[in-house]
């Protein structure tokens, strides 16, 4: 039933996407220690597990040998959501602007 | 018309309609359950996120040693605990029951080390005075928030660690086959996956300098 779905990947794949994760993650811990401002660390750092997410979604999780419905099923929908819940950074800044110094 | 007076074949069509997605919906419905978790877990990182901007005095606690270190080693379990549990359910797949059951039961061992490891470290931060509302370095919010969204990835992955162990029991004993093995292995890949995201954001870009 599903068999036919995940036999396209062989066992070496799996083990070079283990690889890249697993490098990434390493990458993650030098881009820790450079002197980079908060902001653009915090891009580096998400697009790095952005990368890491995707290879275990379309690797480990197989979704990419599944049909085409499930992917349009699942991606785009979960993609709104979280596009949508960064509204909430503009009250954050009035939030940080408003408070009171630090003692 | 009633539903008990309709002919045959208006059920029948029902019934023996495909799948829109050709997975078993047992596999469906795991998929639904991933994506209602993953909005669950950027919601809390997203609130961290708006805590975290908003507090000018945030805590940077986290030194290489023992902390960074301890992460280094815990993300390595995880994500090899991933591999595993792929090996397992290519054994599943291959009717080699043996093999399945070793590499799952591995898989659950993997998840049982990341936990105590993961104790380890939060007994280390509470010996520090990091508690629920307070810390010793600034904002009071810093506990919540750490405590919140680790403790709940500990508990997805001790539910694992339980899942797959009943699983791989009743695969061995023939209550559950082999695809139960593989829609399970879906959830501890999902677990994996939170976890890059918790450690960037929770950790990494709170590392002492």
């Amino acid at each position: 039933m599903t068999a036919p779905a995940q036999a396209t990947d062989s066992l070496k794949t799996d083990i070079i996407v283990y690889v890249c994760i697993l490098a990434l993650a390493g990458l993650q811990i030098v881009l820790a220690y450079q002197h980079a401002e908060g902001a653009q660390l915090l891009v580096r750092m998400l697009a790095v597990a952005l990368i890491q997410a995707a290879l275990a979604v379309m690797f480990f999780m197989h979704l990419r040998s599944e049909q085409r419905n499930l992917k349009l099923a699942l991606i785009p929908g979960t993609i709104f959501v979280v596009l949508m819940m960064n509204m909430i950074w503009s009250d954050s800044f009035r939030l940080l602007h408003m408070s009171p110094p630090v003692k | 018309m009633s539903e008990a007076n309709l002919p045959l074949g208006a059920h029948a069509s029902g019934i023996l309609e495909a799948s829109p997605f050709a997975i078993p919906s047992k596999k469906l419905v795991m998929w639904l359950f991933i994506i209602s978790d993953a909005v669950t877990f950027a919601a809390i990182l997203f609130a961290y996120g708006y805590i975290k901007n908003a507090s000018p005095n945030w805590p940077q606690p986290f030194k290489f040693f023992p902390s960074i270190l301890n992460v280094m080693l815990m993300t390595f379990i995880l994500v090899s605990s991933s591999l595993t549990m792929l090996i397992a359910t290519r054994a599943a797949r291959a009717a080699d029951k043996a093999g399945a059951l070793r590499w799952t039961f591995l898989t659950a061992a993997g998840g049982i080390l990341f936990a105590l490891l993961h104790i380890r470290e939060w007994l280390g931060l509470i010996g520090e005075g990091v508690r629920l509302f307070q810390n010793p370095w600034g904002s009071p919010l810093f506990g919540a928030t750490f405590f919140a969204i680790t403790g709940l990835h500990l508990t997805h992955v001790i539910g694992g660690v339980i899942a797959l162990t009943v699983v791989a029991l009743g695969y061995k004993r023939g209550r559950y086959k082999a695809d139960d093995i593989e829609i399970w292995s879906l959830y501890w890949h999902f677990v994996d996956l939170v976890w890059m995201f918790v450690v960037p954001m929770v950790y990494l870009l709170n590392v002492a300098r």
